[in-house]
C-alpha cells in the first residue's frame, strides 16, 4: 500500500473516534482541543491506518465497476481463485500485529504520504489454523514538509484454514 | 493533565471497560471510518459460507483503537511515543472487553522522562484478545 496524498481532516478524525468509542473531546471539538496540551485537534493513536481510504488500489474497498468478493445474491461476488487471498480463512489473511512509533501526533491540515517497505517473512505451524505465513511491512508516514511523523510496522498472517475457536 | 514521573511507580495499573456487548453496527461504523471493508467484519453470509467462520468478527484494529483510549486517558493527549499490539484472539459481536495497562518501567532518555507500559485487553471469559506495549513521555 502506497498513498500519495492522505489529507488529515477533522470530520474524518471525528468519525474515526466515534467508531472506536472514544469520547475524548480533543478528537472532535476545536475549542476544547485548544485548551489541551497539544492545543489543537489531534488524531487518535491508530488513525494512520485509515490512510487505506486514500490508497487508490486498496483491495479491501469495493471499486466502482469491479467485482467484489462480499455477498450479494450469492455468498461471494467472485470465485475463490480471484479473491487474491483476502478473505480470511482457507488461505486468507488476518492481521497479526501492529506497531506505531509517533514522531509527532498528526492534526487536521496535515497532508501525509505513506510509503511501504516489505519486511521479513516467516512461517509457523499452528494447531488452530494450520500453517501460518507471516509477512511484515513497514509504512513511513511523512508530512507536507517531508518530515517523518509516524512509522508503522504491521504483520499479516495467512492461515491455511479458518482459525478454530 | 500530563503525568509526572514522580507520581508513578512500576506496577501501577489502570483498567477500563472498553465496550459492553459489542454490536455489529460498531463493526460497520469502524469499516466506514477506517476504510477497511473486508466482508469478514460486516458480511455474515460471506463470512460463514465462504470464509468458514461462525460469523462476522471485529477488525483487530478496532480493538487496538478501543484499547488506545485507556492509554491516552491515562498518559494524556499527544504523549504516546510508541504503541504496538499483537492480535491474539478474535473479538466477536456480543463480547465485553476490558483493557488493563501496567507500568513496567520509568526511564530517562536524553533528558526525556518516559514511562513504559504493558497492556492487555480481555473478553468476558478473561481470554486475552490483544496484548501489547506502549511508551509515553511524562513530566519529571
Amino acid at each position: 500500500m502506497a498513498v500519495e496524498r492522505f489529507p488529515v481532516e477533522a470530520s474524518h478524525i471525528l468519525m474515526f473516534a466515534r467508531s472506536i468509542g472514544d469520547p475524548n473531546p480533543i478528537y472532535e471539538d476545536e475549542a476544547q482541543a485548544a485548551e489541551t496540551e497539544p492545543g489543537r485537534i489531534i488524531a487518535p493513536p491508530t488513525f494512520a491506518q485509515a490512510s487505506a481510504q486514500f490508497d487508490p488500489d486498496y483491495r479491501l474497498r469495493p471499486q466502482i465497476g469491479e467485482p467484489w468478493f462480499g455477498s450479494g445474491k450469492e455468498p461471494t461476488g467472485v470465485t475463490r481463485q480471484s479473491t487474491g487471498g483476502s478473505g480470511g480463512g482457507n488461505g486468507g489473511s488476518l492481521h497479526a500485529e501492529q506497531h506505531f512509533q509517533y514522531h509527532r501526533h498528526i492534526s487536521p491540515g496535515d497532508v501525509l504520504t505513506a510509503t511501504v517497505v516489505p519486511g521479513e517473512t516467516w512461517e509457523k505451524q499452528s494447531k488452530r489454523a494450520g500453517k501460518l505465513i507471516f509477512r511484515e511491512t513497514v509504512t513511513e508516514y511523512r508530512d507536507q514538509h517531508g518530515e517523518l511523523v509516524i512509522t508503522a510496522r504491521g504483520v499479516g498472517v495467512q492461515t491455511e484454514k479458518p482459525v478454530e475457536n | 493533565m500530563a503525568l509526572s514521573a514522580a507520581d508513578l511507580s512500576v506496577g501501577d495499573t489502570r483498567s477500563m471497560v472498553l465496550v459492553e456487548d459489542l454490536k455489529r453496527t460498531q463493526l460497520v461504523q469502524y469499516a466506514g471510518a477506517s476504510g477497511d471493508y473486508n466482508p469478514l467484519h460486516t458480511d455474515d453470509l460471506y463470512t460463514r459460507e465462504v470464509a468458514g467462520y461462525p460469523g462476522v468478527f471485529a477488525h483487530g484494529m478496532l480493538t487496538m483503537g478501543m484499547t488506545g483510549r485507556l492509554l491516552t486517558d491515562w498518559v494524556g493527549d499527544g504523549r504516546l511515543t510508541d504503541y504496538g499490539v499483537r492480535f491474539v484472539n478474535q473479538v466477536w459481536p456480543g463480547d465485553t472487553l476490558t483493557a488493563t495497562a501496567e507500568i513496567t518501567a520509568l526511564r530517562e532518555e536524553d533528558g526525556v522522562h518516559l514511562v513504559d507500559l504493558s497492556v492487555v485487553t480481555v473478553n468476558q471469559d478473561d481470554i486475552p484478545v490483544v496484548t501489547g506495549t506502549a511508551t509515553a513521555r511524562v513530566d519529571a
